[in-house]
């Protein structure tokens, strides 16, 4: 019985728990309802994982709407996947929620932060489940604008700044999506996804298609940071309270690049963006562009979480250089990078957020010497900076694998190249951080840190050491990844 | 024990005894104690395995999916058999030295030193015993990143630079191409696997050969091939213990057994002879042989100009491999032995010269022989095996590398041998000359700590017991070489 609403639930829990907590106006039960729902969330999401891989493909007609004039909810291997790795997140990000909130939150809002918690998790996974493509606007703007209310949060008064930069652009990113959304309505008469894919083709490559096309791609562009829209990122995600970082980190954008996913590849039909448009060299020139620039910004800045957020800019161009191969080992990897660049950041941000807590600040320079003093902390952030890297035995390596084999297979040296040449920035990027850890004299402020309370610790560790699994033990994500791959690559046309 | 247990002993035993030396922190005796069981214990699952590989078997071990088809497997042949019994057998003489250079010098952080060096023997095992090209890869990632604070022991400004440039050098090359080498590997021959004869089709083109060739070779840049060679004197910060058992052995043998092992698995020697792919191998191995000797010359530092010494003799091993003869492969995996047990007695004189007389440059050894006579009597046998110099081992691997070359008819290769036994013998004689010949100076000093003596001592007389009694090595590297 329940299992047949499992789609519904993904949804509508963490929905519901949003204005329980609200009624409740109490931090610590909040956070209760807050942890239910994101565990409640993630047991869904390993259900449809489940399901779809033994089914294939998972349809709710919500209300009992039938598709496509009903709302339908779709969970296939491409979305099964990233709902996953969301609630994955929300439920490492809620138990380390508690002490890191508290320290950065004052106490009248924490009830606020929860709740908007649960709406920004309703709405990542709701647009990762819809089948429907103005619902999907809906739950973009459900999670928007709570990610403008968590990021405004952080105690940092640059915080408001930075949510009114991301509000502004996020807002922009979401009008041109409705517009697409508007102009392939008016042109097919549907909004179902599946529907619209299967009627596009009579309607393919006349102006407003092509206009819809335009506007879709800038606006989920702007939501996903492909470089050079990605000036919103570095602010959001430095000034935002920890926690709230970590899940943006590994999820906002990933989903955002779902959606690029799901109208490049099912909706308009891969064959429609890149043979008959140049937007393969569009995507290969930004994507490298990224992997190198944004890289290297990552190299110069004096802030531990600015160089994590730069790290992200050049870690999405790898996702979007897969999407651009536009072959089955390099869409493997973009979906696999999609999963495991989730894992890594959002593990670094998460034991970025235990530094942020006990030396109260994530400038280089006044973390000299903190290997001695926060040893699990720094120990993790090198693993997790060895999975940026790329490091064999880290998840980062399966990507890169898939991606260079992608190159190769489409009989590019440059491209093959590219994403190894893009990891020795990383590798710089890395070592800085290690050589300031662990080879400077400690920094006067660090004489009495210890390491952050073990609510904290303990999933941000949890979470890095995932990222070692998922680099030893792949059968999990790169199966899923290639099944996604090959859905997308033989989906509908 | 099975077989296939000591492989897996072998490869748990040094990962193991990693956090048992850390939770023995607060006791030094104990941790000393536990560092030295587990090399013996390793010693004694490495060296139970070379019956059943001789006998032709080969154990195997599979472990973990790491991608499709691609498990995180291990699998005994001969050449890592060779090269996983040397590591072994020497780090145990290396633990006892250590011991007393770490004790004799006073030395910060020592838990650590024990810890990173019993994971830097896993990570060597794994490359030794690692069943196909991705499972070395990791071994070989490991043991990069496990060497490092090692090499940064110290934590000054000279280690920092050190360690940036060995780190930078070493995983820039193996990401960007030798791991370019393997995808393009995985997608010509659609397996990683190591097979005798090599996995590579007749349809690949010499072009593609010579391509991932170069990537291999190259991208192993712990065989310190030129340009990519700078990394190695720039470890020479770390103590001494850390450069003779990991920039004498494990790290750079790792490099040049890769590259052998490459060649014979995965190009297969007589595929790759009959492409012509490797033509210009012998150039480059032979400007490094050449080059390094020379700079070695003019190198005052003794550390420095034993790390030259090793980027020439690393060579050797490239060059016999590359000239593609079953003889010269034979050579190439004896002189792996060969200059093991050579350099790592010259690097243990060079440490116990430093702890019992502080002196690092070569034109202060004047005299001191007479005053650290065994010590300067084991550089004298390290420095000759090198040469290449009855009776040591030295020798026997140099004889084998040049009847390859000559029965290959490689001239230019017998050459460049010849100019670089020349060097060696200028390069060395002449510290053995002022050490025992030239009168001392400075303040009178006498041997180091007994267990830095003994164990250049038994490193010594290796040396030379290999010469006299080669028949393991010897009967392992012919069945690398496919000889009967």
């Amino acid at each position: 019985m329940i299992a047949a609403h499992l789609p519904a639930l993904q949804v509508v829990v963490p929905l519901i728990a949003a204005p329980l907590i609200v009624l409740a106006r109490r931090g610590a039960l909040g956070w209760l309802l807050a942890m239910a729902a994101s565990f409640a969330s993630l047991a869904i999401a390993l259900a449809l994982f489940v399901q779809v891989q033994a089914g294939g493909l998972v349809s709710y007609a919500i209300g009992s709407w039938a598709p496509p004039w009903g709302i339908e909810y779709r969970v296939d291997s491409v979305s099964a996947f990233v709902l996953v790795l969301v609630s994955l997140l929300a439920a490492f990000g809620a138990p380390y929620a508690w002490r890191s909130i508290a320290a950065e939150v004052p106490a009248d809002r924490h009830y606020l932060y929860y709740a908007t918690f649960c709406l920004a998790l309703a709405g990542l996974l709701g647009i990762a489940i819809t089948g429907d493509a103005f619902n999907l606007f809906v739950f973009l703007e459900i999670s928007s604008l709570a990610t403008y209310v968590m990021i405004a949060l952080g105690r940092d008064r640059r915080a408001l700044f930075a949510a009114f930069q991301y509000l502004i652009v996020g807002t922009i990113g979401a009008t041109f999506y409705v517009i697409g959304v508007g102009l392939l309505y008016l042109m097919t008469g549907t909004l179902n996804l599946a529907d619209l894919a299967a009627r596009i083709g009579e309607v393919q490559g006349t102006r407003p298609v092509l206009a819809a096309l335009a506007f879709i791609t800038v606006g989920i562009c702007l939501k996903l940071a492909l470089f050079p829209l990605h000036y919103w990122l570095p602010n959001a995600y430095s000034y935002a309270p920890s926690a709230v970082a970590a899940f943006l980190a590994g999820t906002a954008t990933k989903v955002s690049i779902y959606v690029l996913l799901r109208f490049y590849f099912s909706v308009f039909g891969e064959s429609a963006i890149f043979e008959r448009l140049p937007m393969r060299e569009i995507f290969l020139v930004l994507s490298v562009a990224a992997m190198f620039l944004a890289s290297g910004a990552a190299v110069f800045q004096d802030n531990l979480k600015h160089m994590l957020a730069y790290s992200s800019i050049g870690q999405i161009g790898y996702i979007t250089l897969g999407i651009a191969l536009d072959n089955q080992s390099g869409l493997t990897g973009s979906i696999v990078h999609l999963f495991n660049h989730g894992v890594t950041k959002g593990s670094l941000f998460l034991l970025a957020g235990c530094i942020a807590l006990r030396v109260g600040s994530v400038r280089f320079a006044d973390l000299a010497g903190i290997g001695r003093t926060m040893p699990l902390t720094t120990f993790g952030m090198v693993i997790g900076g060895l999975s940026l890297i790329g490091v064999p035995t880290t998840a980062g390596f399966v990507t890169k694998w898939y991606l260079v084999l992608g190159g190769l297979d489409r009989g590019s040296w440059p491209i093959a190249f590219a994403p190894v040449l893009s990891s020795l920035i990383a590798l710089w990027y890395v070592w800085r951080f290690v050589e300031i850890a662990y080879l400077r004299d400690a920094a006067p402020a660090l004489a009495r840190v210890r390491e952050a309370p073990r609510s904290m610790l303990a999933p941000a560790l949890a979470l890095t050491a995932l990222c070692v699994y998922f680099g030893l033990e792949t059968s999990f994500t790169v199966g899923a990844a290639s099944r996604a791959a090959e859905l997308l690559l033989g989906g509908p046309r | 024990m099975s077989p296939a247990g000591a492989v897996l002993g072998a490869l748990l035993i040094p990962a193991v005894a990693a956090p048992l030396i850390a939770l023995c922190h607060r006791r030094p005796n104990l941790r000393e104690a536990v560092t030295l069981v587990a090399a013996g214990a390793l010693l004694a699952a490495v060296a139970s395995l070379v019956a059943p590989v001789l006998a032709g078997e080969r154990p195997v071990v599979r472990l973990l999916e790491l991608l499709p088809g691609v498990p995180l497997a291990f699998e005994v042949e001969p050449l890592g058999m060779l090269f996983a019994l040397v590591a072994s057998g020497l780090w145990i003489v290396n633990s006892l030295y250590s011991i007393g250079y770490m004790r004799g010098n006073d030395e910060a952080h020592q838990t650590r030193f024990y810890v990173c060096f019993a994971l830097a023997l896993a990570g060597t095992v794994a490359i030794a015993f690692a069943a196909n090209l991705l499972t070395l890869f990791i071994g070989y990632e490991i043991l990069t990143l496990v060497t490092y604070p090692l090499v940064t022991h110290h934590g000054d400004e000279e280690a920092t630079r050190g360690g940036r440039l060995y780190l930078g050098y070493l995983l820039s090359t193996s990401i960007v191409l030798m791991l370019v080498g393997i995808v393009l590997t995985w997608e010509v021959a659609g397996t990683l696997d190591f097979r005798p004869g090599g996995i590579l089709g007749a349809d690949v083109g010499s072009a593609t050969i010579g391509v991932m060739l170069a990537l291999f070779v190259f991208g192993i840049g712990k065989a310190a091939l030129m340009p990519f060679h700078r990394w190695l004197p720039a470890a020479m910060v770390a103590p001494t213990p850390v450069s003779a058992l990991l920039h004498a052995v494990a790290v750079v043998k790792a490099g040049v057994f890769s590259v052998v092992k490459v060649v014979v698995y995965v190009f297969g020697v007589e595929s790759l002879a009959a492409t012509g792919a490797a033509e210009w191998l012998p150039g480059v191995t032979g400007f490094t042989i050449v080059a390094a000797s020379v700079i070695a010359l003019r190198a005052d530092n003794l550390k420095r100009r034993l790390a030259y010494s090793t980027v020439s003799q690393l060579s050797y091993v490239i060059l016999a491999a590359a000239i593609l003869t079953p003889l010269s492969v034979l050579g190439a995996a004896l002189h792996i032995v060969a200059h093991a047990f050579g350099k790592i007695t010259l690097f243990f004189a060079a440490g116990a010269i430093y702890t019992a007389a502080h002196k690092t440059e070569v034109s202060e050894l004047d005299g001191i022989g007479r005053r650290m006579p065994w010590t300067m009597g084991a550089f004298t046998i390290g420095a000759l095996s090198l040469i290449g110099i009855p009776p040591c081992i030295g020798f026997v691997s140099k004889w084998f590398i040049l009847q390859g070359v000559i029965g290959a008819g490689h001239w230019p290769a017998a050459a460049v041998l010849l100019v670089s036994t020349l060097l060696n013998a200028a390069y060395f004689l002449p510290i053995v000359y002022a050490a025992f010949f030239r009168s001392p100076t400075g303040e009178p000093h006498g041997e180091a700590p007994l267990p830095m003596v003994v164990a250049l001592s038994a490193t010594a007389a290796g040396a030379v017991a290999l010469f006299f009694a080669p028949e393991l090595p010897l009967a392992l590297a012919r069945r690398i070489a496919g000889l009967p």
